[in-house]
């Protein structure tokens, strides 16, 4: 309103363009096709199964969807760089098993194992990263061979070291006890426990948020993978900024891994095959653009939970769970066609 | 042909750089050379550029323009030759490094970030941060006020500082990237092919950023195909061929007419009629062709001449 009433000499500044509503400025937001293709998943299986509303069944799928929206938080914000990353699924098993083995073997204090598995963890990150710039080969390649030579070096080293195709159970272990009340403890609100995943996985949804929108970083995130060239002209680092991704993917598959290691205690070599497709699936449901340049981290998020629902939806609905799969595709398909139709009107008007 | 060539080096005996009063070029290029490989892009180029001066670089494709700003802009490194800034030798790592030193490139394809907006990419590898340390945040409202103020400065009102750059059309896209090296005080302005993509009355608008930002005392260097756009604007010609230098004129020793009949090689295209009378084609094609090779031998052609006929 104010715009028009100060700018009267100026002739309209192009008559071809009309205002945008507030409800326009919010379709053309990413992550509007995940939020509505959630709620409509939502209502769904309030309708159909009666015990999904309770509160305990919420906090059910909530920690369902901490599980994967914490590492969809990385991989959204990797994918926005332009990059993705096969290599997680397994990274986060590599992570929990070189805390476990590394203090069993040394007999020490946990924690020196978690430290020891943040730095494993950041490590893979660079390599693939470095990797990545160096070859300038497509991200697809690098990381299905890192995806492949972590999944033998689980099962590998995991026989080599313990002997089995689990680690040893570190349950007794000094530090057990205060690892597990930060990774895997819940916390008891209003009678329910929630786990403490939820808590992590929203911390760093609003942090990834933060640094997207309000900081120098969060610029060059969109600007390497909009357009690497061009930000590479003006000055922006893309190199480091691209190896910077790969290594928050990474420490974000260290807090999974610590989680899996410190709620069970024992881990298994051959785990986490398959799971980089949720958390890239997650990330696409979300709005992410898989070419890069274009997406949020609370799309990821609401990716995450539209994949926690349909998971224990089905459960709570008493459906064959086998069917989660071909559900998953489906959902997968429609948010895509969703979000682009939703954007393609946003933007002609 | 008339035309009498720059002698380099006397060039600021009589002339004082306009704004640092100082004999020494802002930027200049002695017998820069550059191959790749066992190929030469690049040999014994030599120019100068000054504070409020447009330096125009013509070359048909190949000629060598392209390797002669990645240099200036830091994207290669030189193999042979000086480069000078303020009469210093320097020679550039990165484009961080030649941005640092007040050279500003706009390029052709890649000047934008096509998905992001307007105010994010004005301020692109330059955000303005407040607060210290791990909290240090982009500044976002001031950030979009000076996108909008610097825009309306240069004469392009925008509807939205929040939309994509990619909504915008190419003349607005240059001018946006002409803007941003103006505010973030760039030294020398380099555009590359700034009007090759554009129609007309876009390509005028873009010629009039670039005499503002001389105007602002920058030093520009106008790299173009087109000797219409180039005259205008240009106090001083460079004019690459085959990655040499074949001639670096001033503007008051030289006409448009022979700018262009040094571009276009009156040899080459008359040469090209025969080839194409022999390969029988359209025999309209081939008159086109004799007529302009008439014209740039006899030095006749302009370009209210050249418009209807290639219409």
């Amino acid at each position: 309103m104010t715009q028009t009433l100060t700018k009267p000499s100026v002739p309209a500044t192009d008559e071809r363009i009309g205002k945008r509503s507030p409800l326009q400025k919010l379709l053309g937001r990413p992550e509007v096709g995940a939020l509505v293709g959630a709620i409509v998943l939502f209502v769904f299986f309030a309708v159909v199964s009666p015990t999904f509303l309770q509160p305990s069944s919420f906090a059910t799928v909530l920690y369902g969807s901490s599980t994967i929206g914490i590492m969809a938080v990385g991989v959204a914000l990797l994918m926005i760089g332009g990059e993705f990353d096969l290599s997680t699924g397994v990274a986060v098993i590599s992570s929990a098993l070189t805390a476990s083995m590394f203090s069993w073997y040394f007999s020490t204090n946990v924690w020196v194992g978690v430290a020891l598995a943040l730095l494993v963890s950041l490590a893979i990150g660079y390599i693939n990263g470095w990797i990545l710039m160096k070859t300038k080969l497509p991200s697809f390649i690098v990381t299905l061979a890192t995806f492949l030579m972590l999944t033998g070096l689980n099962l590998g080293l995991t026989r080599m070291i313990g002997g089995g195709v689990s680690s040893p159970s570190i349950s007794d272990m000094d530090g057990f006890a205060s690892a597990r009340a930060v990774f895997a403890s819940s916390v008891r609100i209003g009678g329910i426990d929630v786990q403490i995943t939820v808590f992590i996985w929203i911390a760093l949804v609003a942090v990834a948020t933060w640094v997207l929108m309000r900081t120098r970083v969060g610029n060059w995130i969109f600007a390497v993978g909009g357009d690497a060239n061009a930000a590479r002209a003006v000055g922006v680092p893309v190199k480091a900024t691209k190896i910077g991704l790969f290594m928050a993917v990474g420490f974000c598959g260290w807090i999974l891994g610590m989680h899996n290691l410190f709620a069970f205690d024992a881990v298994q070599s051959g785990e986490g095959v398959g799971n980089e497709f949720l958390y890239i699936i997650a990330a696409v449901i979300g709005g992410c653009l898989l070419t890069g340049g274009y997406g949020s981290a609370v799309g990821g998020a609401i990716g995450a939970f539209i994949f926690g629902m349909a998971n224990k939806g089905i459960v709570y609905a008493q459906w064959n769970p086998d069917w989660f799969k071909f559900f998953l595709g489906l959902m997968l398909l429609l948010a895509t066609i969703v979000n682009l139709i939703v954007k393609r009107r946003a933007e002609l008007k | 042909m008339n035309a009498q060539k720059i002698d380099q080096r006397t060039l600021l005996q009589n002339e004082k750089d306009p704004l640092t009063h100082t004999p020494v070029h802002l930027l200049s290029l002695d017998a820069v050379g550059k191959h790749y490989g066992n190929i030469v892009a690049l040999k014994d180029v030599t120019m100068a550029v000054d504070n409020g001066r447009v330096t125009c670089v013509l070359g048909d494709n190949g000629a060598g323009k392209s390797t002669l700003i990645k240099i200036i802009a830091g994207l290669h490194q030189h193999d042979a030759g000086t480069l000078n800034i303020m009469g210093e030798e320097r020679k550039f790592d990165s484009p961080r490094d030649a941005l640092d030193a007040g050279i500003a490139t706009v390029y052709q394809d890649l000047a934008v970030v096509p998905l992001m907006p307007i105010w994010r990419n004005f301020f692109l590898g330059s955000e303005l941060t407040s607060g210290f340390g791990p909290f240090k945040s982009m500044d976002v409202q001031k950030m979009k006020d000076i996108t909008k103020k610097e825009l309306a400065e240069m004469g392009i009102d925008l509807r939205d500082v929040e939309q994509p750059i990619g909504q915008l059309s190419g003349g607005e896209r240059q001018c946006v990237a002409i803007a941003r090296a103006v505010y973030f005080g760039a030294k020398v302005l380099i555009l590359d092919e700034p009007t090759a993509a554009l129609g007309v009355k876009q390509s005028g608008v873009v010629l009039r950023y670039i005499l503002q930002a001389r105007d602002r005392g920058l030093g520009v260097i106008f790299i173009t195909h087109n000797p219409h756009h180039a005259f205008p604007v240009g106090d001083r010609f460079l004019l690459l061929k085959r990655g040499k230098s074949i001639g670096y004129y001033d503007k008051k020793d030289i006409t448009l007419d022979e700018l262009t009949a040094q571009m276009a090689g009156g040899a080459e295209l008359a040469e090209l009629a025969h080839e194409l009378e022999q390969l029988g084609g359209h025999s309209d094609v081939v008159k086109e062709v004799q007529a302009e090779v008439a014209d740039v031998t006899h030095g006749t052609e302009t370009p209210k001449q050249s418009g209807p006929r290639h219409a």
